[in-house]
């Protein structure tokens, strides 16, 4: 599946993502607010399948799952950034978002197609014909984002009584 | 090879002699910590779901103080749900608008160090001031502690911050970790540990030794960590809680640290972060000048019984300037006992100080005294985000509390050092 690009910079804030304002309503509410600060456009446009990119520190800041709930409820399956902040990274392949580690994501620019190979770790650009390459996902938590994270891996485990 | 503390505690968690970084491990926890926002009210959901059951009531702390008191339908919604799955749940520990969590947890002696503990909030590192590994993790991830009892890992390597020196009158913990956003970076830590150390470290008390493990979020650390010693052996001891075998929780001298930053705390000036980020950060002297509607002195990071003490040292025979609104919520309601008892609490309502309930309120942006569009307010706080305390065009500047309470004086951004010098005027 191709997928377009929305490019972000470095330090996408979690009150960027899902401001605080908005934290005690209804998710779907919350969600028409991601990242409105710096892309009042972002929400209404964006579509299922597209792939958010961030530079340095994706998702520094709380520990508000909402960052990532609000991207996925926009459709977003894929994250691609040069860094991620660590609860936000957590958070993010819990709800089974795939969360991709990429020294070159500088390289892609708004409404690039792309396509991402997660197992094998890598990224072709189809509008500027390059292929990057990034982390796979920790090969321990792969089960887990495959599955469609924490939930139904936690179900399947104690369906296993394990 | 010797074993960094981070490092110890991890391995005594997972139930190995050794770890190293890199390893991915499984590791059981010894305390959960939630709060109203990322707590029941998200968790619930999950266990539902899972038809399952808290793995163990006793290790699990809840403290209501994002919500708190509700002002609204859907506030108190949120804090009805979180008393009733607490019930439901026979959680024992909960402790009900009592402050703020990372500050009620030491206080009610719930930490103790060499524990493994994971608390449902970014600033989860603030409990590494007790010789605890603490770190923070969303709300899915505590679903999953809450059902199995464990969480996984990548074990962090340990960034050494060494503090010699004795800080300046006017200078505190505060500006010791503004400094360091500027130096190193939001998230410059990378998910690895920061640990304190050195002779400045020594001498802090608690409750700045707390700031510094706070603020180890904004420097995008997994956890912030101080080896107990007789200060911690003290502090615990006097909230009720256990300090077990605190001397044997010290990293060892050939442990392996990734990088060592030096920091002479006597050459430090006040520091103010300007918006919007905490990196964004400078010797006050840049920023004097810059004309503010409101202070806060708020949150985990500066509203604890010391930070009170710093403000009042500035306040005392003082007043707040006209057209000023100096907005003073204490982080627990020990504090404000505290603060009565030993006379703060008079010097700073007398200065023109508004009292508001113990919580994060502004902090988050979710209670009251939030900023309308483009006004300018000089907070105590950890972040200086866009948007989050309030409007989207509001202006955030951080500062200790000493700076906070100065510029609330002068209405404009100044060096508190001038103040205390002078002595009240
Ligand atoms: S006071 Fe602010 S930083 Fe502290 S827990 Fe509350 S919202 Fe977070």
């Amino acid at each position: 599946m191709t997928s377009r690009a929305w490019v972000f910079g470095d330090d996408i804030d979690t009150d960027v993502l899902a401001p605080g304002l908005y934290m005690k309503g209804p998710i779907e509410v919350l969600a028409t607010h991601c990242l409105e600060a710096v892309d009042p456009n972002f929400a209404a446009a964006v579509k299922l399948g597209d792939v958010v990119i961030g530079g340095e520190n994706f998702g520094i800041g709380s520990s508000r799952e909402q960052a990532v709930q609000v991207l996925q409820i926009l459709g977003i399956r894929t994250l691609i950034a040069k860094s991620f902040a660590g609860i936000f990274y957590r958070n993010a392949l819990n709800f089974g978002v795939t969360a991709l580690t990429c020294a070159e994501a500088e390289k892609i620019c708004a409404g690039d197609e792309i396509t991402v190979d997660a197992p094998n770790g890598t990224i072709t650009n189809l509008t500027k014909n390059e292929t990057y390459s990034c982390d796979p996902l920790p090969e321990q938590l792969m089960e887990m984002v495959a599955l469609g994270g924490m939930v139904p891996y936690l179900e399947q485990r104690l369906r296993k009584g394990i | 090879m010797g074993q960094t503390l981070a490092e110890k505690i991890i391995a005594k968690a997972a139930g190995r002699g050794h770890v190293s970084p890199g390893e991915f491990v499984t590791c059981a926890v010894d305390l959960a910590m939630m709060h109203d926002s990322g707590g029941p009210r998200r968790v619930k959901p999950v266990l539902d779901r899972l038809g399952a059951k808290v793995w163990d009531p006793g290790k699990v702390v809840v403290i209501s103080d994002h919500f708190v008191p509700a002002v609204d339908a859907m506030s108190a919604a949120i804090l009805d749900l979180t008393r009733k799955w607490v019930a439901e749940n026979n959680i024992q520990n909960f402790h009900d608008m009592q402050g703020i969590c990372h500050v009620v947890l030491p206080e009610r002696g719930h930490l103790s160090p060499g524990m493994f503990v994971v608390g449902g909030d970014s600033h989860s590192p603030t409990g590494g001031a007790f010789g605890c590994f603490m770190f923070g993790v969303g709300a899915t991830d505590m679903a999953g502690v809450l059902v199995t009892g464990e969480t996984w890992i990548k074990v962090p390597g340990t960034i050494r911050i060494n503090i010699d020196g004795q800080l300046a009158p006017g200078v505190s913990s505060k500006d010791i970790m503004l400094h360091l956003c500027a130096r190193i970076g939001m998230g410059g830590a990378g998910y690895q540990v920061v640990e304190f150390c050195g002779s400045a470290i020594e001498g802090l008390p608690m409750i700045e030794r707390m700031t510094l493990c706070n603020m180890s979020a904004e420097l995008g650390a997994q956890a912030g960590l101080i080896a107990a010693d007789k200060t911690t052996a003290a502090y615990i001891t006097a909230a009720g809680g256990n300090v077990g075998d605190y001397e044997s929780w010290q990293g060892d001298r050939d442990a392996n640290y990734l990088d060592t930053h030096l920091v002479e705390a006597s050459s430090l000036a006040p520091h103010v972060a300007a918006p919007h980020s905490p990196a964004n950060s400078a010797p006050v002297g840049e920023h004097s000048g810059v004309v503010i509607q409101q202070a806060y002195i708020g949150a985990c990071t500066g509203a604890k019984l010391e930070d009170l003490h710093m403000a009042a040292a500035v306040l005392n025979g003082r007043k707040v300037a006209s057209g000023i609104r100096l907005l003073l919520a204490p982080a627990s309601t020990k504090t404000t006992a505290a603060a009565v008892v030993d006379g703060t609490m008079a010097i700073l309502t007398e200065a023109g100080a508004i009292l508001l309930p113990s919580g994060c309120g502004a902090c988050a942006g979710y209670g009251a005294g939030i900023l309308a569009e483009e006004e300018v307010c000089i907070s105590s706080t950890a972040r200086n985000f866009k948007g989050r305390m309030g409007a989207a065009s509001s202006k955030v500047y951080l500062a200790s509390p000493y700076t906070v309470a100065a510029s609330a004086v002068a209405g404009h951004i100044t060096d508190p050092r001038e103040f205390l010098q002078k002595g009240v005027s």
